[in-house]
């Protein structure tokens, strides 16, 4: 039997989920044992080679890179999830969500008081740089999301626990002090 | 400015003793002289009235009949409800918007003329139908509005034109409200026998509550008569705000003598002195004719003083005007706006029967249940039980409005089939039955067999009928809306609930839903039915929940699958903002 295949993918946000995911330390081993991994930037596979059965996401949805990139996940993973305050709700870089984008652009490149003189700051806009988009998004916003694993980030436990959970069909039981947050 | 409504104010606010339970006429007094009531003159009420200022504003601002920015001379207010707009009020408004050159919620430059959107005014029967300057006018047409806007600026009265006759569409008399009445013939009889033994002659009619709940009326007269208390007091609800519902204005037009008369009796048989009749701020037109009944009966020695010239027995009435609250008619609601206050309703237990008007024993009774009960003490207990069904004794008046040949007020037994009232009014090609208004159920053909009465299918008296042409879904969809409006705010599930609900029906009726969006739908509407305050919460979600099974096929038709992607995410619109700030072209994006 051929083993289930992982993909994962960082939006908008710190890669902070990634690392708690490489956080399951020596548990490492065995995941490369139970599982393929595709698509990630863990080994920097670009592009999916096969269907996918389980996709994790972390960031928000801040440019249509993002939403192009989470759209295609949709369509080649059997089930997602999305961990992390920033896929489930935008997280901090939405902050900016409370400023018109228009202004953020303008006090970041023409107006800010680290723009070195007047008249010379320019947004930039070359066709290599992603759109940003009117706000940044929570992934379940822009594609259905099947899993939700809050946490900022989730700890390797809490992530270990719902991918065997998952890879097994068991119901996921988490302990108290895994997703207590303050 | 302050100081010439300084004293006004103060003149207005003593003429009722200063007494904040008149809040409601005060601020009604205030409107009528100046057209509105700003936050200065709430303060100043506030000082006159020697309460926080907060208190008043917070009733002030609950109401939609008070104004709190100046109007113009002439306020319009379009009737916008669900039959309503079937027949034709949004082309009725667009006319006004053109004429004016305003759009709803606008005044004109000059002042003359400020245009609105109301719900159900109560003559769904004779749609589109307006308030103008508090008058109605009914049966509107677009081609309507341009004489009606140049005789309004000519300075011509409302009541003058063609357009202000309310037709009274009484279709079909019953031998219960719509039979005649001797003046005085019930109540002489009820005096003739102990109070007890009037409750127990309601209790052999087996009559209840006609305002949809169905509490058994001898049961509520009973503990309200049993409370340990020396004041009582007894409310005649006529704020029939149910869209769809007009059944009290044509009673209260036409019957106004039985429906006095059986509060009156319920006075007596409750031992209340004082008697308020709640009337909906819409019917403010009625007033007139019903204070001059009041007065006639007065003078005829059935109602004041010692009444038929028992020396045992005072009772008088007032008539409590409302101003535009759905919420006013749920009766613990519809008590707190009685007594001057916001009309959020109040928790129960206790009940208005133990602690209610002025924290004492209260009785609220439907306008409808009080007439019953009056021809009850004329015809006898026995032979109101002998009408209608076993557990739904005597008839009901019904409003029937919508895609009928003959919308009105139909008096019928209970236990009518609604296949048979469909064949009575002459409807063809029925989609569905509304029953019970925007908060009632949702029939489907399949269920046309189903009766109206207490065991099968309740309804306080609205019905309404859409035809197979009809996009039932989107009449569905101004129900949730109607309820988003008139949320009073208190409670969570009811205040945000209402409008969740709304967003996703809209999403889901723009093709932008998922199987997803359905779930979700269902969740919500089930958690705002089960977890609100009041009965308008809890009543919010049923356009929504008693269709989405029976007319399961119509949702289906709405809902694209698009392979887990959302519809309710546009990534071009979502890029605008930033390729525009950018100066980006088309080619410069990748």
């Amino acid at each position: 039997m051929s083993k289930p295949v992982i993909a994962t993918a960082h939006f908008t946000g710190c890669f902070g989920c990634h690392m708690s995911i490489l956080d399951i330390d020596e548990r490492i081993l065995d995941l490369v044992e139970l599982v393929e991994f595709n698509k990630s930037p863990i080994n920097d596979i670009k592009n999916f080679t096969k269907p996918v059965d389980i996709g994790i996401i972390e960031g928000g949805i801040s440019n249509d890179e993002n939403a192009e990139i989470l759209m295609e996940f949709r369509k080649h993973c059997k089930i997602l999830v999305a961990i992390g305050a920033c896929a489930l709700t935008g997280g901090v870089p939405s902050m900016r969500n409370l400023v018109p984008l228009k202004e953020c652009l303008e006090e970041a490149y023409l107006n800010g008081p680290t723009v070195k003189s007047e008249n010379t700051g320019i947004i930039p806009n070359d066709p290599d740089i992603p759109v940003l988009l009117d706000r940044v998004y929570p992934c379940h916003e822009v594609v259905k999301i099947d899993y939700f694993l809050p946490g900022c980030p989730p700890s390797a436990d809490t992530i270990w626990n719902a991918l065997v959970a998952l890879l097994k069909g068991e119901p996921l039981n988490l302990d108290y002090e895994l997703i207590k947050y303050d | 400015m302050t100081h010439h409504y300084r004293e006004q104010i103060k003149n207005i606010a003593s003429k009722y003793g200063n007494d904040r339970g008149y809040l409601m006429n005060i601020a009604h007094d205030i409107v009528n002289e100046f057209g509105y009531i700003s936050d200065e003159m709430v303060s100043n009420l506030a000082d006159v009235l020697n309460l926080p200022v907060v208190q008043v504003r917070d009733m002030i601002s609950f109401y939609a009949f008070f104004p709190r920015k100046p109007l113009g001379k002439n306020v319009i207010r379009l009737c916008n409800a669900v039959i309503e707009r079937m027949k034709g009020a949004d082309e009725v408004g667009k006319a006004f918007e053109k004429a004016l050159g305003i759009s709803f919620g606008e005044t004109t430059k000059d002042n003359l003329f400020t245009l609105l959107h109301t719900p159900c005014i109560g003559l769904s029967d004779q749609a589109p139908s307006a308030l103008i300057n508090k008058i109605p006018l009914t049966n509107l047409k677009p081609a309507d509005v341009p004489q009606i806007i140049s005789e309004l600026k000519a300075g011509k009265d409302v009541s003058d034109l063609p357009q202000a006759r309310v037709q009274l569409n009484l279709k079909k008399e019953g031998e219960v409200i719509c039979a005649p009445l001797d003046s005085g013939t019930a109540l002489r009889n009820a005096l003739n026998m102990k109070p007890e033994e009037v409750i127990g002659e309601i209790n052999k009619s087996r009559l209840r509550g006609r305002g949809g709940a169905g509490f058994p009326t001898a049961m509520k007269w009973d503990f309200c008569r049993k409370q340990k208390s020396p004041i009582r007091y007894l409310i005649c609800n006529a704020d029939e705000g149910e869209p769809g519902t007009f059944k009290d204005r044509v009673i209260l037009t036409e019957y106004p003598d039985l429906v006095f008369e059986g509060m009156t009796i319920a006075g007596y048989a409750i031992g209340a002195k004082e008697g308020i009749m709640y009337l909906r701020g819409e019917y403010a037109y009625l007033l007139e004719n019903l204070e001059k009944v009041l007065a006639k009966r007065r003078h005829l020695g059935l109602l004041g003083e010692h009444i038929c010239g028992r020396e045992d027995f005072n009772f008088d009435i007032r008539i409590q005007l409302g101003a535009g609250a759905y919420v006013c008619g749920e009766e613990s609601a519809l008590i707190e706006s009685a007594e001057g206050k916001r009309g959020a309703p109040r928790d129960r237990p206790p009940f208005p029967v133990q602690k209610g008007y002025k924290g004492e024993p209260t009785s609220v009774n439907n306008v409808e249940t009080l007439c019953c009960a009056a021809r009850i003490l004329e015809k006898g207990g026995e032979w109101f039980s002998k009408i209608g069904t076993k557990d739904s004794t005597g008839t009901k008046m019904l409003s029937v409005s919508g895609d009928c040949e003959h919308p009105g007020v139909y008096e019928v037994e209970y236990g009518i089939t609604i296949e048979n009232l469909l064949e009575l009014v002459g409807a063809k090609d029925t989609q569905a039955v509304q029953v019970g208004g925007a908060s009632g159920k949702c029939v489907a053909p399949k269920d046309f067999g189903r009766r109206i009465s207490f065991e099968d299918l309740p309804t306080g008296g609205s019905i309404m009928i859409f035809g197979k042409n009809r996009d039932l879904l989107e009449c569905m969809y101004q129900f949730v809306e109607f309820f988003v409006e008139e949320s009073c705010g208190w409670c969570v599930p009811c205040r945000a609930g209402t409008t969740l609900l709304e967003k996703k029906f809209r999403q889901i009726l723009d093709g932008k839903g998922t199987a997803q969006s359905l779930a979700e739908l269902r969740r919500i509407a089930q958690t705002v039915k089960s977890m609100s305050r009041c009965g308008l919460g809890q009543t919010s979600a049923n356009p929504v929940l008693t269709t989405i099974y029976d007319f399961a096929d119509l949702y289906a038709e709405k809902i694209k699958e698009e392979n887990g992607k959302l519809l309710t995410f546009d990534l071009q619109k979502a890029m605008k903002v930033g390729i525009e700030a950018s100066g980006r072209t088309k080619e410069g994006v990748k």
